[in-house]
């Protein structure tokens, strides 16, 4: 089944002329991706990668029936445009974008909690590299190359150490279900608990991948959160052990400031919590090939 | 973006939040000017940097007379304050603050922050101020009065007063503590900041509530919509090379050790600096390239890494989504031939156009060390620093 994402999702692109927008439409639909439409604002009733462009997504929404949308607007149009998005009705938005204003994010959040909890949209972003579910579908900059097809989830804060655990496994022969960039924002759509939610009911997924960094709550809630709810094993790994307390890592998000917020704290609840913490960054593959031999060890815990 | 007191003062003042008559000065003579403008008898004189705890560094005077004012003036301009805050390089004082000194009667803390855990902006408040939140926390936690904020409607002053009542204020205190929390919350919210500061708020013995000291913190994602803002910064308080690497679209910050990293991603970059150091290395910096790095901006990577005496070893690792191992190679290969490398070049490409890029490197006829993996790499670049060091890499394409 995978999650978010399969070859049968209808995508919209937001941005879908500009170049960023335009280069990855094209990789996802060589992929296989069903990108169904496009809007930018000004240029509807025109055609791009032979596909209709719309001026808003509710014309593109009525028009071609997408429900999941990929937004590549420029930072300052971004919390406008995810909220167009859900009132267009969208069940998945993906916001690829990075240098969007944090309070931007807090209104976006804010927004959101007018749709009641069945019916509210999927935020995944935004600064982040998109989901994939491998074989099917993909909204995102990853290159679909490095994912075999398989059984694990995969979620990261990290684009690119997400593809180095995707190509890890892939070396090892252990292939993806889904994989989902959170992004490395502050304040993002999802949550690492989130996606566990979704890994944990997904019945084509058996074993999840979290790959955190430092800063903010997100990993240690999810590591409380999998000891006392999920079944499937669960490798973790958290990026930024060697680094300075007070600085920002690249990330908005990534900066010790706080209790909790370094590597090695976060580690350590995932660790008491269950999860197999992968000793360093190149044994991620290795680490999860070891936890799906011995798969037991998590379902005791629930 | 950090700015100074002064400067935090100045904007939070333009919200409602009542500060002590005060102005900046860069000479003694403007410092005597000032403070006799201010008149009273009673001054501080505040050094002007990027840092807290500047008062346990020797930058804040207490003076009574204008010689005293003169001194204190004289003595601080030039001077390297350290902090905990500045680490042990310290800053240098280029700009003074002159305000009158008031008798105070108590301290309390404010500060307002954009918390992670509920996603919106919490207002901090506690009866002891003048001392760090952190200090606060551990002494008498249970002292810490929270309010979170719903962003759609804005901090009600019911909240304002359930802080001030919380810290014990007597009514007419009350009044003026809601004002100037009110304040520093629009402040907050109509500025883009993520982190506003006040402490200590002080009661003065006449009653008054001041600000007797305040910090600001901005969203640089936001700058390009807060001109105002964006133009209080001081460039004397940045590190030259975060300027470099602002200009190039690159992130880097510089750490202690020995082998210069160029990733792209935040996340690799991390995890390649732990990767060293599980090698049994240490990073000497974190750098993200950013996605779609041209064969200029990995040149530009390069020399930022470089200008860095303690660099033995250059480690490259890029796992290429949005960006391509081929530029990405030329750019190493321009770097090599525009820059004198000294020191050996470990790299790793994989992702996309990885075959053009490892092609590209391999028939360049420079000494480069390849590496397939992210160990691989990490335990090539420790090798690297042990090996003897030839002649450079411009030596060998010339």
């Amino acid at each position: 089944m995978s999650i978010l994402v399969d070859d049968k999702t209808r995508i919209v692109f937001q941005g879908f002329t500009g170049d960023k927008a335009s280069f990855h439409a094209k990789e996802a639909m060589e992929y296989g991706t069903n990108i169904v439409t496009g809007v930018t604002p000004g240029k509807g009733g025109t055609r791009h990668l032979d596909r209709p462009v719309f001026d808003t997504v509710k014309e593109a929404v009525k028009a071609t029936g997408a429900t999941a949308s990929g937004i590549f607007v420029p930072a300052p149009f971004c919390a406008d445009a995810i909220m167009e998005a859900a009132d267009a009705g969208m069940e998945l938005i993906v916001c690829i974008t990075d240098g969007i204003p944090a309070q931007d994010m807090m209104r976006v959040k804010r927004y959101m909690l007018r749709y009641p909890l069945e019916t509210r949209p999927t935020l995944i972003g935004p600064n982040c590299a998109g989901v994939i579910s491998p074989g099917k579908a993909m909204i995102g900059i990853m290159p679909g190359s490095i994912y075999t097809q398989g059984r694990v989830g995969i979620v990261s804060r990290s684009g690119t150490l997400g593809y180095e655990a995707a190509s890890q496994m892939q070396a090892l022969g252990i292939g993806v279900s889904t994989s989902v960039g959170i992004g490395g924002d502050p304040i993002n759509g999802s949550s690492f608990v989130d996606m566990l939610k979704r890994f944990e009911a997904d019945d084509e997924t058996d074993a999840v991948m979290m790959i955190g960094e430092i800063g903010g709550p997100q990993e240690a809630e999810a590591s409380l959160w999998a000891r006392d709810n999920m079944t499937k094993p669960i490798v973790g790994y958290v990026a930024g052990l060697s680094a300075p307390r007070g600085r920002r890592m690249g990330h908005a998000g990534a900066i010790i400031s706080a209790f909790g917020d370094s590597a090695l704290e976060k580690a350590e609840i995932m660790r008491n919590s269950g999860l197999t913490v992968a000793a360093s960054p190149a044994e991620l593959g290795m680490a999860m090939q070891q936890a799906l031999l011995k798969p037991s060890q998590r379902v005791v815990l629930a | 973006m950090d700015i100074h007191e002064y400067q935090a003062k100045e904007l939070l003042a333009g919200f409602g939040v009542a500060v002590p008559k005060g102005g900046v000065v860069y000479t003694p003579d403007q410092a005597v000017y000032r403070a006799e403008e201010i008149g009273g008898g009673r001054w501080v004189v505040k050094a002007q940097i990027h840092s807290g705890a500047r008062g346990k560094a020797g930058g804040i005077k207490l003076c009574t007379t204008p010689e005293e004012v003169r001194a204190a003036a004289t003595e601080l301009l030039g001077k390297k304050l350290v902090t905990h805050q500045t680490g042990p390089a310290g800053k240098i004082v280029h700009r003074l603050y002159v305000e009158a000194a008031v008798p105070i009667r108590r301290e309390l803390y404010i500060g307002l922050v954009l918390d992670r855990r509920t996603e919106r902006v919490c207002v901090v408040a506690a009866p002891e101020g003048g001392m760090e939140i952190e200090e606060i926390a551990a002494r008498s936690p249970e002292s810490i009065l929270r309010e979170v904020i719903e962003p759609a409607v804005g901090m009600q002053p019911f909240q304002a007063r359930e802080l001030s009542f919380g810290l014990g204020l007597s009514s007419s205190e009350m009044n003026q503590a809601v004002k100037a929390i009110l304040g520093a919350y629009r402040a907050f919210r109509d500025l883009d900041a993520t982190m506003v500061e006040i402490n200590p708020l002080a009661i003065t013995e006449s009653g008054q509530v001041l600000a007797l000291d305040a910090k600001m913190q901005f969203d640089d994602n936001a700058l390009f919509r807060r001109a105002g803002v964006a133009e209080l910064r001081d460039y004397a308080e940045e590190d030259p090379r975060d300027a470099e690497a602002a200009k190039h679209g690159l992130n880097y910050i510089a750490l202690e050790g020995s082998i210069g990293c160029i990733v792209n991603g935040a996340g690799l970059a991390m995890a390649t600096m732990d990767m060293i150091s599980h090698a049994g290395g240490e990073p000497a910096n974190f750098l993200d390239i950013g996605g779609g790095a041209s064969p200029e901006r990995v040149a530009a990577a390069f020399r930022l890494v470089l200008s860095d005496p303690r660099v033995r070893c250059v480690l490259v690792n890029i796992f290429a989504g949005i960006n391509r191992c081929d530029w990405v190679a030329q750019g190493i290969i321009q770097a090599a031939k525009d820059v004198n490398v000294p020191v050996p070049i470990v790299a790793r490409l994989a992702g996309t156009n990885v075959e053009q890029g490892r092609a590209i490197l391999r028939d360049s006829g420079l000494s480069i060390i390849t590496a397939s993996t992210l160990a691989d790499a990490a335990e090539k670049a420790v090798a690297a620093l042990s090996a003897p060091v030839g002649r450079t890499l411009r030596e060998k394409v010339s």
